[in-house]
């Protein structure tokens, strides 16, 4: 797979590595020269130094053999014009853009660009892991249409000591996996929940909260 | 028949600010867009319509100048990518009637042709321009406006 990057920093260094370790063909387009240089030292990638925004410079690169284009600059508007170009000029099959801004994700995805907020991400991880304490990992999947949760049960929990088909939970969630003295069951509905336990969830964006309260309990 | 149209300008500096207190002084209702409040003072003392200090590829500026009412909504700024953004989201998430933008470099002007964008860019027209003057310049020497 060859992937084109438009942008710089560690989050480009870093994702390059991991790419390039994963045997992806990697091309860089940066403005900086300076930085070009740095990278083309440390990476196992082609480095063009330019605007990737401009046509000339994306020809340059190969887009038009490329199979992803990700454009992560602090610039919204830049990186739609990137994905737009690649995809419009150069029919790159997938393009990816990050939005710094995060209400411009829903508008590029209006646009037909898909995008993605690291605010977003990291906010809402950083928010369920701290209104929780028991949450001990979370993971949103399907783009964030659905989330994985893993729970802590302590004695307080109310549904601590009883079987799962006793519990209501709201609808479209599901207690995947218990995790109990580090052996892995999925339930049925004669599975106790017991405090101590620890408890895989699926839940959707929308019922998340719903569903942790039923879970734990009201707390603080 | 052209006076009281609802006009949304991004960028007041030299074009952007000529076009506010032109259409202005036409009867339009105006309001211009930019990051730097400085540039506000290109504005002419008759200027009569609004002036909103912010960042227009951040929706809420767009939002804060009721771009959704406008009849026309022109992007002037000196940044193509900012300008190709900003029309886009009056194009398509605003529905503005009537979107212009000005574009520097013309091999980026014929993707957002597609687009249905209109595009103005300065190079080509000004090159156009100085081809006439100088196929022009042989025969009549002056006489050439902009």
């Amino acid at each position: 797979m060859k992937v084109l990057i438009v942008g710089g920093g560690k989050t480009l260094y870093f994702l390059c590595r991991n790419f390039a370790a994963k045997g992806y063909e990697v091309v860089i387009v940066n403005r900086d020269k300076a930085e070009c240089v740095q990278l083309a030292r440390q990476l196992s990638a082609t480095v063009v130094f330019g605007d990737g925004s401009d046509v000339r410079i994306l020809k340059e690169a190969g887009a038009m053999r490329t199979d992803a284009v990700l454009a992560i600059t602090p610039n919204d508007q830049d990186n739609l014009v990137i994905c737009q170009l690649a995809s419009l000029r150069f029919g790159v099959p997938r393009t990816v853009a990050l939005v710094n801004d995060p209400d411009n994700a829903e508008v590029f995805n209006k646009l037909g660009v898909s995008a993605f907020s690291t605010t977003q991400i990291v906010g809402s991880l950083i928010e369920q892991r701290a209104s929780l304490e028991q949450i001990i990992n979370l993971l949103p999947v399907g783009e964030g249409r659905v989330n994985v949760t893993e729970i802590m049960l302590d004695a307080d929990s109310p549904v601590s000591g009883k079987r799962l088909k006793d519990i209501s939970l709201p609808q479209n969630a599901l207690v995947a996996v218990i995790i109990r003295d580090n052996q892995p069951i999925v339930p049925r509905g004669a599975n106790e929940l017991l405090a101590g336990d620890r408890v895989v969830l699926i839940t959707l964006p929308e019922n998340h909260g719903p569903v942790l309260k039923a879970i734990t309990g009201e707390r603080k | 028949m052209k006076n009281n149209r609802y006009i949304v300008i991004v960028g007041c500096g030299r074009l952007g600010s000529h076009l506010a207190n032109q259409l202005s002084r036409e009867g339009s209702s105006v309001v211009v867009i930019d990051k730097d409040e400085t540039t506000f003072n290109n504005l002419s003392p008759d200027f009569s319509g609004f002036r909103v200090q912010g960042d227009a590829t951040q929706i809420v500026v767009l939002k804060e100048s009721k771009l959704k009412n406008a009849d026309i909504f022109i992007a002037t700024t000196h940044e193509d990518n900012v300008n190709l953004m900003v029309a886009q989201v009056a194009l398509k998430i605003f529905s503005v009637p009537h979107v212009l933008a000005r574009v520097f470099d013309p091999k980026r002007e014929e993707v957002y042709a597609q687009l249905g964008i209109d595009t103005i860019c300065p190079t080509s027209v000004a090159a156009e321009m100085f081809l006439r003057a100088v196929a022009n310049g042989a025969t009549e020497g002056k006489g050439i406006k902009p």
